[in-house]
């Protein structure tokens, strides 16, 4: 009984991992999603207007990191170095040599050589062709799902410390905080959030911190329910009891006891909060009342496809990033919906190790 | 007889897969005659029954013969089936509480049932209805008809069912612990009933208990299970007087035995409580007055001094759990305790917290009571560790294997997770989890009675050289007072909240006072 000993995971843990393991399509999805996020949080090694690393006249540079004013390359401007200018250019070329990252674009830069009218096609030079301001999709689409995905996460995470907290307040302490409390939800969530958004709008500058705190006082409200009823059912369990009579603080038994209960059915709620926070970022900037504009948006990237159906790939961009990335969410929140539930059994484990629960066959002779 | 048995299985077996539940079953039922079979939780009696009548789920195998008055059950189609389950066979669960659809009327339900077998209808399904009512001896039966199940008790409940299960004159009626989950004193009742019914309807009864001692005036034949196979078969009077086998032997046996130790004369006043009494408010209806409050412990006295046991006795109901519960100040309770010259009614907040550390409580559910997501380790030292907070890992080591061996579990069981023990062993870990805080007074609240009897008396003895080797003092609840005998010194008989009596429990139990007090101990089988 060392204490490491003591901290490995519980059966219960174990079992889950196993099962969400060999929930086939939620174990790769899982791993598709993980793998997509990480690009994208490396967007700027992937897709960006800058050099990732530089040498000129001996002497190496950073441009990624630290801006450079042009008159460092002999230029005539003390403002930042525009790399994508053919003057700096060939002096880079001529007095060292410069690593591009893939793509030559970052979300906003507009490419000015493009031959033709814009929206472009997909060519060699944008893989995914360009929206109608010369901005390459690919690039957009790369810094567009990390900010959704990010906002999701930030949206996510506060939404579950918000209605653990307050649901189990209310389900451990019940009575009159309980009472008080569900009413006071009972109206909040009567509030209509679309029309509070659009008139913040109008208010102020929508930026992402705005939007996130306007969210997030409403997407906790789902979660209450489920943890109240947890805590609710949780608090009269015999080992919690037996806990208050060794005389342990509250705030322990909560910690301890209660809120692992309260856990299971908060964290099969988490995929669905994320998709749901993904599509109201999205619906906010396909309307125009999210983000600000010039941010990368898959929903702004909505709206172009819709404004340009002459350019069918913007339309078909936007829908395979979303509908991939959504999909990917569900099937991954399926597999943890089957983790967590006791009765579940692991059918593709039965040919491998039969143990007694799990035989299917009807054998009845 | 010469003429078929009506229920006969020839070398039944079962499997789950890997694991063999039942395996060469041979058992037999006249017409008119009484079988039990009898084994420890999980000996597969349940499973050989529920196996030989094709209601166990899909996955598991039953081989061997089956013939039901002479028909071959292996052979019977779904339809078939149905007919069979419900009409010539009744059964009759376990639990009364689950077992009724609490949607509908008592006379509902019954009448469905005559409706669906017997094809009886309106006045004819009422009047039939109302006569199996009277039939099991339910009072009232006028008023039943319209009751819904939860206004029954658990043994009006347990009459109910089996007024369905004979609802269509069957040939054998399969009760499965049909009086587990029932007061001692209701437990006799219906086994009488069941008794009588089979000699007055002339059907084979098939009694599946874990209680030996519970069949042997109604069995005509036993048959003992262990671990799946039988181990003793015979007329209920051999099996009783010239038990073969060692199993066997000790099923008899485990009747709880022994006395409590001696007290030492005057010993000093642990806990007492004066005008001490429980009452829960009643939700109050709109517009109307609040209804008086439910008194749940009428105002009492008690005392316990350092060393003794006071054995709480009463049926479910009685207030027993209550009255633990709110001495222990866990339900808010009105009077005072007094807990080794404090007043454990005035503390709050930090300091009774604190005090709770002298006053553990064992818990009845040994399934509930330990969180499934700690190990065992950490269950027992949790309120250790928070109540000396200055004790170094390895001291917390030392005293877990100390509680450990106090509850004779090897000291190499902390690291596993309680759902890896058996029923006895998990409330093992549930004594060492008080015992580890040394407290001095401890709360055994129907320790045994989820039990097997034979864990029961192990566990009782265990109880008993704890007591003595840490100077413990117990209040001990229980319904049963065969083991209340063997554990107490004095005892305080409850019924509805009100103290019957209280005395010496010898004394107590040799000249009761109180009619309820005979009928509990002629319930327990004392003599």
């Amino acid at each position: 009984m060392t204490p490491n000993r003591r901290q490995r995971l519980s059966p219960i843990t174990r079992r889950r991992l196993q099962v969400f393991r060999h929930h086939g399509r939620a174990y790769w999805s899982l791993w598709l999603f993980g793998l997509l996020f990480a690009l994208s949080l490396a967007a700027e090694l992937i897709a960006n207007d800058k050099p990732i690393v530089m040498q000129y006249q001996g002497a190496w540079y950073f441009p990624m990191l630290v801006d450079y004013p042009e008159t460092e390359f002999d230029g005539f401007l003390p403002t930042t170095a525009d790399y994508r200018d053919p003057f700096v250019r060939e002096q880079i070329d001529r007095h060292g040599w410069m690593l591009w990252p893939p793509v030559p674009f970052s979300y906003q830069t507009l490419d000015r050589d493009i031959q033709g009218p814009v929206p472009s096609p997909p060519d060699s030079r944008h893989w995914l062709g360009t929206d109608d301001q010369g901005r390459d999709v690919f690039a957009r689409v790369l810094y567009g799902f990390r900010l959704s995905v990010t906002f999701a996460l930030a949206l996510t995470v506060g939404s579950i410390l918000l209605g653990v907290f307050i649901g189990g307040a209310q389900g451990y302490y019940g009575g009159k905080i309980d009472l008080f409390g569900q009413r006071l939800i009972e109206i909040w969530s009567g509030l209509p959030v679309l029309f509070l958004l659009i008139i913040l709008a109008s208010l102020v500058e929508p930026n992402i911190w705005w939007l996130l705190g306007i969210m997030l006082l409403f997407s906790w409200l789902g979660l209450v329910d489920i943890v109240r009823a947890e805590f609710l059912r949780a608090r009269n369990l015999e080992y919690v009891r037996a806990a208050r009579a060794m005389g342990l603080p509250s705030r322990l038994i909560m910690r301890r006891h209660v809120l692992p209960n309260a856990m299971v059915a908060t964290l099969t709620f988490i995929p669905f909060l994320f998709t749901g926070a993904i599509t109201t970022l999205t619906a906010l900037d396909f309307l125009g009342f999210g983000l600000p504009p010039g941010s990368p948006s898959l929903g702004e990237l909505v709206a172009q496809g819709k404004n340009n159906l002459q350019a069918p790939w913007l339309g078909i961009t936007a829908f395979v990033s979303l509908s991939l990335m959504l999909s990917l969410l569900v099937f991954i929140g399926e597999g943890l919906r089957d983790a967590f539930d006791p009765r579940h059994i692991v059918t593709s484990a039965a040919a491998a190790r039969p143990t007694p629960a799990n035989h299917d066959q009807e054998s009845q002779p | 007889m010469s003429q078929t048995p009506l229920f006969e299985l020839r070398r039944l077996s079962i499997h789950f897969g890997e694991t063999q539940a039942v395996s060469e079953l041979d058992l037999h039922v006249e017409r008119g005659e009484t079988v039990a079979i009898v084994g420890e939780s999980g000996s597969g009696k349940s499973v050989s029954v529920l196996g030989a009548l094709g209601l166990l789920p899909p996955g598991s195998q039953v081989a061997g013969r089956r013939t039901f008055a002479g028909r071959d059950l292996g052979r019977l189609s779904r339809r078939e089936w149905n007919d069979l389950r419900g009409g010539s066979i009744g059964f009759v669960f376990q639990e009364p509480m689950t077992s009724l659809n609490p949607l509908h009327t008592i006379g509902k339900q019954l009448r469905e049932t005559l409706r669906l077998h017997q094809g009886l209808r309106g006045n004819a399904a009422t009047r039939r209805a109302r006569a199996l009512l009277a039939q099991v001896e339910l009072p009232r039966v006028d008023e039943l008809m319209a009751a819904w199940p939860h206004q029954l008790s658990g043994g009006q409940r347990q009459r109910v069912m089996i007024a369905m299960a004979i609802a269509n004159e069957p040939q054998l009626l399969i009760a499965d612990e049909p009086t587990t989950a029932l007061d001692v004193t209701v437990q006799r009742q219906i086994l009488a009933l069941l008794d009588e019914l089979r000699q007055r309807l002339g059907m084979g009864l098939l009694l599946i208990s874990h209680d030996l001692n519970l069949v042997r005036r109604h069995a005509d034949r036993v048959i003992v299970m262990q671990q799946g196979k039988q181990v003793e078969t015979g007329t209920a009077r051999a099996v009783f007087e010239t038990p073969q086998a060692v199993y066997t032997r000790q099923l008899i046996d485990a009747v709880p035995s022994g006395r409590p130790r001696p007290l030492p004369p005057q010993g000093e006043l642990l806990l007492s409580a004066s005008d001490f009494s429980v009452t829960f408010k009643r939700p109050k209806p709109l517009l109307r007055p609040r209804p008086p409050a439910f008194v749940a412990v009428a105002p009492l006295s008690l005392e316990l001094r350092r060393g003794e046991t006071l054995g709480v006795v009463g049926e479910s109901g009685s207030g027993k759990s209550t009255l633990a519960s709110a001495l222990i100040r866990l339900l808010p309770s009105s009077g005072e305790i007094r807990f080794a010259d404090q007043r454990l009614d005035r503390l709050g907040g930090e300091t009774l917290r604190r005090q709770r550390r002298a006053l553990q409580i064992v818990f009845q559910d040994p399934y509930g009571s330990l969180s499934p997501r700690m190990s065992v380790a950490d269950i027992i030292s949790e309120g250790l560790r928070f109540h000396h907070p200055e004790l170094t890992p390895t001291v917390v080591t030392e005293r877990i294997a100390e509680a450990l061996h106090d509850v004779d579990l090897p000291a190499d069981c902390g690291h596993r997770y309680p759902h890896e023990f058996s029923g006895g062993q998990r409330q093992r870990i549930a004594i060492a989890r008080a015992l580890i805080l040394k407290p001095e007074l401890l709360i055994l609240d129907e320790p045994t009675s989820a039990l097997d009897r034979t864990v029961q008396k192990q566990l009782i003895e265990l109880l008993r050289d704890v007591q003595a080797k840490h100077d413990l003092t117990y209040l001990f609840i229980s319904h049963d007072l065969a083991v209340v005998r063997a554990m107490a010194h004095r005892i305080l008989v409850l019924k509805d909240g009100k103290v019957m009596e209280q005395g010496d429990c010898e004394t107590l139990l040799h000249s009761p006072r109180t009619a309820y007090t005979r009928a509990l101990i002629e319930a327990s089988s004392l003599t």
